[in-house]
């Protein structure tokens, strides 16, 4: 038998093209470069901190979202769910008077329930996840609403900022720390630790080998004895995990929460991961890729303020982007799978 | 000598569907039995059954004279029993050496800091891809950029490097051309001459014929034969598989007419 009866493998060009989120590394550098012409703050250290905070608080949750899509599946309750894990860990501290980690704690059971509930969802009724978390969206945004004013009377939550345990949970989900003139939130380690550990998971693990199998081949990943199921499950429950920082975080930064917030984030979310070069039908895409998505959205939503623009001119932006960035994947693609 | 697999008069159904009907066949260590039949005659339903993708309704299946009855792939697999099917053979975005390794993953380290070890997956993708005579460049390549063949080759030499006593494949040769085609079939012949158990489903009786010591011959169905290799030529197996005397009714009425 010789080596040479088979047809040279064809080599995927540059390695760098291999790369997920070169698209959006270039597309950042392009959007740094323009706010720094077209707005003389934005240079400041102190704008760092502003656009960071931005960032950090889509990025949180890019994370999650970017891994459940090269999982192959979609979280539209993602928004959503992090208004309610604020709201449990509120209304459950305030309602018991207790001290409120007892409320995060419930939270966060409560949180990854939901999360477990969409998995197996689509696990059970091999739905569309798309279909299955509009469902939850839907449910949770009323519920959401339904719960606080029947508990609080109002569309928002009673202030917990003189409870037990609130100083400290404070510190640990919304202080910030400053270091000359830059001023920095927590959330910002909270996201550089989640890309850190959602790459190494990714990466080097068997789970994130599976995770890449289950979206990019679900069908060869469960003959070869990947579970494809529990895969996915786990990552509904890594976007609940995300979605209680969050939400925690909305909670401790502001003492009270509204009951409407939420709805509409989910699509900032999987806008930063597709920006990131993660594919909309699964089995590519990286942790930093949408954490340089996330960048994108804390520059332009921060740099259209600093250039003193109307706000108006943000959601272009951002749609543009999310074109572009989509063509580019889309390309990279096609040269992956050129097979034959 | 017990057979690795053996099948006794097995019966699938899918709902009103009468997919297989009484089918019976063995498989033994070093030997190549080939499934021939037309479209829908149930080839695929019965290697499914094999691998444990589906439970069998009726009749017998037994692993080296124990019966079984397979809950999932990972069982099948963890009987030595593995698939490599046409579509479903690889993840085509991910890199040759995660796909060689998916399901089956080495790891090193403890606790919450188990990782896979990289190292080792490459170079023993590399090794094990060059001691079947496939040489890759670049193993950091998605699957997708390699030819349907290398493809198919690969997924073999992942069965032979993990053990399998039984290897399926499921039209291996279907979407190729005769020098591709030519390859994959050496690569069969490789891991019977390992000493596994093939199966391999076909509707090409000269690809059969070439490597294969067993036939089993379906349609719709049933098994309208069962044969050794002494027991059957290449044109006996050809004229089997269209249905016999069909095919001389269709050559009759392709015939041109007397002028
Ligand atoms: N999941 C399923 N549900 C219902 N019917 C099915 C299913 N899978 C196969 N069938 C039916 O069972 C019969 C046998 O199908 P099978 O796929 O085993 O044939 P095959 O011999 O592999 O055909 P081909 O050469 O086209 O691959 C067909 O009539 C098919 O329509
Ligand atoms: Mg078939």
């Amino acid at each position: 038998m010789t080596a040479d009866s088979l047809a040279p493998p064809r080599r995927l060009g540059n390695r760098l093209f291999g790369r997920p989120e070169l698209g959006a590394v270039v597309g950042a550098v392009a959007v740094f470069v323009f706010f720094s012409v077209a707005a003389d703050s934005f240079l400041r250290p102190a704008s760092l901190g502003t656009v960071l905070y931005a960032a950090s608080t889509i990025g949180i949750m890019a994370v999650p979202v970017a891994l459940l899509m090269i999982g192959g599946e979609f979280d539209l309750s993602a928004g959503v769910l992090v208004t309610s894990s604020a709201l449990v860990s509120s209304m459950f501290s305030y309602q018991m008077t207790a001290n409120v980690w007892v409320g995060v704690g419930v939270s966060l059971l409560v949180t990854l329930a939901i999360g477990f509930f969409n998995g197996i969802m689509l696990s059970r009724t091999k739905l569309p996840s798309f279909i299955i978390t509009l469902g939850t969206f839907l449910m949770l945004t009323g519920l959401n609403l339904g719960f606080t004013k029947l508990i609080d009377g109002t569309v928002s939550t009673k202030s917990i900022a003189d409870m037990e345990g609130f100083a400290s949970a404070r510190a640990l989900f919304a202080s910030h720390l400053t270091i000359g003139d830059v001023g920095l939130q927590v959330t910002i380690l909270w996201w550089i630790v989640l890309v850190a550990v959602a790459t190494w998971v990714l990466l080097r693990t068997r789970a994130g080998n599976w995770i890449f199998a289950s979206g990019g081949g679900p069908d060869a990943a469960r003959a070869v004895g990947v579970p494809v199921t529990r895969t996915k499950t786990g990552l509904y429950m890594a976007v609940a995990f995300c979605a209680w920082i969050s939400g925690q975080h909305l909670l401790f930064s502001f003492d009270v929460v509204q009951s409407g917030e939420g709805i509409g984030n989910e699509f900032l979310y999987i806008i930063a991961a597709v920006i990131g070069g993660c594919l909309m039908t699964g089995g590519y895409g990286s942790a930093i890729g949408s954490a340089v998505g996330a960048f994108i959205f804390g520059m332009t939503s921060k740099g259209i303020v600093y250039a003193e623009w109307n706000p108006d001119w943000f959601k272009f932006f951002l749609g543009a982007m999310l074109l572009l960035a989509t063509l580019l994947n889309a390309w990279v693609r096609k040269r992956a799978e050129a097979a034959k | 000598m017990t057979a690795l697999v053996k099948l006794t008069g097995v019966s699938k159904a899918y709902g009103h569907v009468r997919a297989l009907e009484d089918v019976s066949l063995e498989v033994h260590a070093g030997e190549i039995t080939c499934v021939l039949g037309d479209n829908g005659a149930g080839k695929s339903t019965l290697i499914k059954i094999i691998a444990g993708l589906h439970q069998h309704d009726r009749g017998s299946y037994e692993i080296e004279g124990a019966p079984v009855r397979h809950a999932s792939p990972r069982e099948a697999l963890d009987h030595g029993i593995a698939t490599v099917y046409q579509d479903l053979a690889v993840v085509p975005l991910m890199p040759v050496w995660r796909n060689f390794f998916l399901g089956s993953e080495p790891r090193k380290g403890r606790g919450p800091f188990k990782r896979l070890d990289v190292a080792m997956m490459r170079e023993t993708t590399r090794t094990a891809l060059r001691d079947m005579g496939i040489d890759l460049r670049d193993v950091d390549q998605p699957i997708g950029t390699l030819s349907g063949g290398q493809r198919q080759c690969v997924a073999i030499a992942r069965a032979v490097h993990f053990g399998a006593k039984v290897l399926i494949l499921d039209e291996p040769t279907a979407a190729l051309g005769v020098r591709q085609s030519g390859v994959v079939l050496k690569y069969v012949a490789a891991a019977r001459d390992a000493g596994l158990g093939v199966v391999l489903i076909t509707h090409n009786p000269h690809h059969a014929h070439l490597v294969g010591d067993r036939f089993v011959l379906l349609r719709r169905g049933t098994m309208t034969g069962s044969y050794t290799r002494d027991g059957i030529t290449v044109d006996e197996l050809t004229r089997e598989m269209a249905g016999g005397t069909d095919l001389e009714a269709l050559a009759h009425e392709l015939r041109r007419p007397a002028p």
